[in-house]
């Protein structure tokens, strides 16, 4: 008789309830990138402009003669502004393959075989996408409102405007959502991550090309809503309180921007299946 | 639909549709406990049944019950005590066995720690043992195979979905698919549904068949019963007209289907013996060359089954 039976033995042991498989499927996403040394690489890069910001904050709370480049509302809508090259950075690389790498390896008939739903399974690759994009976004963005208050010693800056909190955090997460709903969509749509890759670049580059060619042809900003970066700047400017730089309504750039998460999630509902039928 | 006592699935009326056409014809079947083989050639609609049972298709009528379990109100209970392997390659990208195999069981509901474990202990049981670092992008068609068979184990399924689990392996690793098979459903009390087109495979590893074709189940049951009793199956070779004397011998209610060159099968019915396949070759000039009776195998049923069909 052996002294430890190595083959096949039932489980006795626990089991977590259910819904809860997309914190699996987000955490292990999330650490196959933190794995990656040229991802790190890409996250410090990607907070630079936090520690230039960070300098300017204790700058000009302590040395009154550069009062003139003091902090004010405009400059966390600016910083955000900045970021947007290191959201299209990180939407490519970590979202290209989310959904196109299990396509080509038929991973989804093994997700989908296990308890979890369809829903699930989105949710947990768009919280992989969707943390690091506010990890370089929302959470640099507060924490420069952070140290303001620490470096000026007083509230007066976040009293005089109580907006900037709720304006940071409803500005971050609208455009993490935008790029994470929009590149998952396209990601279900291929089995190349490199090809998702292109077609993303592509359509951002290709709706302001648009923009910019009618522009240049009317003179006019009123088809801002053609480009997806030009949507996402008018409302946010609003968000912030500040006058839009378009002449489109900004109501206008919304319904774009929310009828693009509704296209993607359309898209997604139609490609993440656990088999792919052809009629 | 109440599930009858020891059926692990049950398929009532169902319909399946890809566009105009019908995949699966309303499936009437029952599986029974143990090991069952879902027998057809290629297209028969073996696969659309798992992918119907596992919810990955919904059909356009009928019901089914996994484990007495309504597929259409409750698919996620069903596949927490369900393992399925699928036919085609299929992994997690990016990950090494052990990692995959746990993820899964993650996946499952399983805790980290116990799905680590288990997934170990799976490896060493499929086999895999020694390469359970690799990463899978790595492995061999027959480590993939086995990999898939693990990951489906890992979460310890009550009812296990094969789908052509000896595809692409060589004749050993085959043997060794085969006697995992035969270990888990008969020694592990693993329920486990075969589909597969390759008769010895079935006939080796399941006590239950059912045959389909076109969409359809052309035979269920125990293997043993369908079969038939022994004695009435004769290996034939003759000289002379062999078409002419194969209509001859269907005429007299004789079924018969061709295996090795120029032997064929011939099946007496009940009530008659070789005396009258000796009769029926005088009558018509032929000389029989080669007459063995011949115990019924699966093969015998499954061309019976689709012939008929």
């Amino acid at each position: 008789m052996p002294i430890h039976d190595q083959s096949y033995r039932r489980y006795a042991g626990g089991r977590s309830t259910p819904g809860l498989a997309w914190t699996v499927i987000g955490t292990a996403g999330a650490m196959t990138f933190l794995r990656k040394r040229a991802f790190l690489g890409l996250l410090i890069f990607a907070w630079l402009p936090f520690l230039v910001r960070a300098v300017q904050v204790y700058v000009t709370t302590n040395f009154a003669q550069v009062a003139m480049f003091a902090p004010t509302p405009e400059t966390f809508r600016q910083f955000l502004e900045h970021q947007d090259f290191f959201v299209f950075i990180i939407t490519i690389y970590v979202g290209a393959g989310l959904i196109a790498n299990d396509r080509r390896a038929n991973a989804l008939q093994i997700y989908l075989s296990k308890p979890l739903m369809r829903a699930e399974y989105i949710a947990g690759k768009a919280a992989v996408l969707f943390a690091f994009l506010l990890l370089i976004t929302l959470v640099p963005a507060l924490l420069l409102l952070l140290l303001q208050v620490l470096f000026a010693g007083s509230f007066a800056f976040v009293k005089a405007n109580l907006f900037l909190f709720p304006a940071i955090t409803v500005a971050a997460l609208l455009q993490a959502l935008v790029a994470t709903f929009t590149m998952l969509a396209l990601s279900s749509l291929s089995k190349s991550a490199r090809y998702v890759g292109i077609l993303y670049a592509g359509i951002v580059f290709f709706t302001s090309a648009i923009y910019g060619a009618m522009f240049a042809i009317t003179g006019s900003s009123r088809l801002s809503w053609l480009s997806l970066t030009a949507n996402l700047a008018q409302v946010i400017d609003v968000i912030f309180r500040l006058k839009p730089r378009y002449a489109t309504p900004w109501p206008v750039s919304l319904i774009v921007i929310l009828g693009l998460i509704v296209l993607s999630l359309s898209v997604l509902e139609r490609r993440v299946r656990g088999v792919e039928v052809v009629t | 639909m109440a599930a009858a006592p020891g059926t692990v699935v049950e398929l009532d009326g169902v319909t399946v549709k890809f566009g105009t056409n019908p995949a699966l014809k309303a499936v009437t079947a029952r599986f029974a406990g143990g090991a069952v083989g879902l027998l057809g050639p290629n297209g028969a609609g073996k696969s659309t049944m798992l992918k119907a049972l596992l919810g990955f298709i919904k059909p356009d009528d009928g019901r089914m019950t996994v484990l007495g379990l309504d597929v259409a109100t409750r698919p996620l209970d069903i596949r927490a005590r369900l393992g399925y392997m699928p036919e085609s390659d299929a992994h997690i990208p990016g990950m090494n066995a052990v990692s995959f195999v746990a993820y899964c069981g993650q996946l499952a509901g399983l805790p980290s720690v116990d799905a680590m474990q288990r997934a170990h202990e799976v490896l060493y049981y499929v086999g895999l043992g020694e390469a359970r670092y690799r990463n899978v992008e790595t492995y061999s068609t027959g480590m993939k195979q086995r990999i898939k068979l693990a990951q489906a184990l890992v979460h310890d399924p009550d009812l296990l979905f094969l789908d052509e689990p000896t595809n692409g392996m060589d004749p050993k690793g085959r043997d060794e698919m085969l006697e995992l098979i035969k270990d888990l459903a008969h020694n592990k009390n693993v329920n486990l549904i075969l589909s597969s087109h390759l008769l010895p495979d079935v006939e080796y590893t399941c006590d239950h068949v059912i045959v389909m074709d076109k969409g359809e189940v052309v035979a269920q049951g125990p293997i043993a019963e369908l079969k038939g009793p022994s004695g009435r199956v004769f290996e034939l070779r003759i000289k002379g007209n062999l078409p002419e004397f194969l209509d001859v011998l269907r005429a007299a209610g004789m079924d018969c289907h061709s295996t090795d060159e120029d032997v064929m099968r011939v099946f007496v019915p009940a009530g008659e013996d070789q005396r009258a396949l000796f009769r029926l070759a005088a009558a018509h000039g032929v000389q029989v060359r080669h007459l063995r009776p011949s115990v019924p195998t699966l093969e015998d049923v499954f061309a019976k089954a689709v012939g008929e069909n």
